[in-house]
């Protein structure tokens, strides 16, 4: 299978695109996926925590791109996926220490190795932006149900557009069916109609994403969660797999209709 | 009066010649500028430009076709030494007429006037067939017309008409060089804002908004909304 490069991005800060990177990259690793996480936030790196993997940073992506360290020795192993990577990004530095090229030829060398490449992109739409979209095959888009992230993304449709790349397909992350159904909150098909892009996943609202991310234990290795069940989903779509959407007890009704938004051309 | 711009009438109509030196927007600015100065000669007339030989874009030509339209006056034939002007009027179905001769000699353009013609003029404007998303914006001096949504925090400017086949949600500006003639059409309009000339609407929250084509225009000093028909 040919390598694909994936970058999560979000336009807006703090809709969940470390915990998304992350969790798809356990999802990933335990389908038996051989993969490297890239933590493309420069200067406020977090992604490394999420997994659990702070302790074991030696190198960074900056000390790769300015020749103090291999690639490899950047690429910091999972302790129980073997076949998971991660390059942690810089502390210390900004976004302005990488540029796309860098990126891309980073990305390139990986391609013959490994089964996908997960880019966990900073919030915004500057150069860390650009960065981390620069060598996408695919873009993930996450948004949660709400105005202003919605409106975020659909600005971040247009940017990715304007650089000829592909359409994202959306992760409509933190949903409340509750509150939905009370008419509260925007509903899958409300985000769907406003962006017109396909969607990949919803994942429901979750306590326990926070603690697990604290914890640097990925909502998914907890087989009892339904957010890490949905990130599960995600992964399998993600490699080619036709996953139908469930109409479970949490989405109700409401899952059950939605599956034409999943289906059709993309 | 300065001499990067002549007007002349002549059987045709009024021929205007372009000095070949100045940056193309100048004459431009200028000659609006002479046209406003003069609109009792200008009124409807058939306008035939003698461009030398400067070599005119196809985008360039568009812009001083529009700025003519939107006074009414009607460019039929473009007066050229260079080829690549005359494949912008090819491009923009006006009339070109390759000339060496010098700027102010008389225009050798046959005359047509025995049959009236079968194409209409038609005006010029930019056609963008995808969905404007936030943060993008299409600028033209013509019209606009999008085949898509316009979402919220899109902008479009433009100095004619805007025709959007889908949603305006994002902000809309006609005849944004002052033209109260011109309007907005959309399938379904509920723009955060909407501007015509220097008129300014903002479209009224309603709960049970039903999307319905809707013509937006100015009548009595002040932007109407009305059923398309």
């Amino acid at each position: 299978m040919a390598c694909k490069v994936v970058t999560i991005t979000s336009g807006k800060g703090g809709v969940g695109k470390t915990t998304t990177t992350a969790n798809l990259g356990i999802a990933l690793a335990s389908l038996d996926k051989k993969l490297v996480l890239i933590d493309a936030d420069i200067g406020l790196r977090n992604l490394d925590i999420v997994m659990g993997l702070e302790s074991r940073i030696v190198y960074d992506l900056v000390d790769v791109i300015e020749g103090r360290a291999k690639l490899r020795q950047a690429m910091i192993r999972h302790k129980q996926f073997t076949n998971l990577f991660l390059i942690p990004a810089a502390q210390s530095r900004d976004k302005t220490a990488v540029s796309p090229a860098d990126m891309i030829q980073i990305t390139d060398e990986l391609r013959a190795e490994f089964d996908f490449v997960l880019i966990d992109s900073p919030a915004g739409i500057e150069r860390g932006f650009r960065n981390a979209v620069a060598p996408a095959d695919e873009v993930l888009l996450v948004t949660n149900p709400e105005v202003s992230a919605v409106r975020d993304a659909d600005r971040i449709i247009g940017l990715l557009e304007a650089e000829k790349k592909p359409t994202p397909r959306l992760i409509l992350n933190r949903l409340k069916s509750d509150m939905v159904r009370k008419g509260e909150m925007m509903s899958p098909e409300d985000v769907v109609d406003m962006l017109s892009i396909k969607l990949i996943g919803i994942v429901p609202e979750d306590d326990g994403v926070v603690s697990s991310s604290n914890a640097g234990q990925p909502i998914v290795l907890n087989e009892a969660s339904k957010a890490g069940a949905a990130y599960k989903e995600i992964a399998r779509r993600l490699t080619g797999e036709d996953v139908p959407f469930r109409s479970g007890d949490d989405g109700g009704g409401l899952l059950k209709r939605l599956g034409r938004l999943f289906g059709g051309k993309s | 009066m300065n001499e990067r711009v002549s007007i002349k009438g002549f059987r045709d109509g009024v021929l205007i010649a372009l000095d070949s030196g100045e940056s193309w927007q100048t004459l431009v600015d200028d000659l609006a500028h002479r046209i406003e100065g003069q609109a009792t000669f200008f009124a409807g007339a058939r306008i035939t430009l003698d461009v030398g030989s400067r070599p005119v874009t196809r985008h360039e030509l568009s812009s001083i076709k529009a700025m003519l339209e939107r006074r009414g006056l009607t460019l039929i034939n473009v007066l050229t030494e260079s080829k690549t002007t005359l494949d912008s009027a090819g491009a923009l179905d006006i009339r070109g007429n390759l000339t060496y001769l010098p700027n102010n000699a008389h225009p050798s353009a046959p005359t047509e006037e025995m049959a009236i013609p079968s194409e209409e003029d038609g005006s010029s404007g930019v056609m963008i067939r995808k969905t404007l998303r936030g943060g993008r914006t299409v600028k033209s001096q013509g019209h606009v017309v999008i085949f898509g949504d316009v979402n919220p925090g899109a902008e479009i400017i433009a100095g004619g008409d805007v025709v959007v086949w889908g949603r305006v949600r994002g902000i809309v500006h006609a005849g944004a060089d002052g033209d109260e003639s011109a309007v907005v059409c959309a399938l379904d309009m509920m723009p955060t804002q909407l501007r015509i000339a220097g008129f300014i609407s903002v479209a009224p929250v309603d709960k049970r908004h039903k999307a319905r084509p809707e013509m937006a225009l100015i009548r009595a000093r002040q932007i109407i909304v009305e059923a398309w028909k």
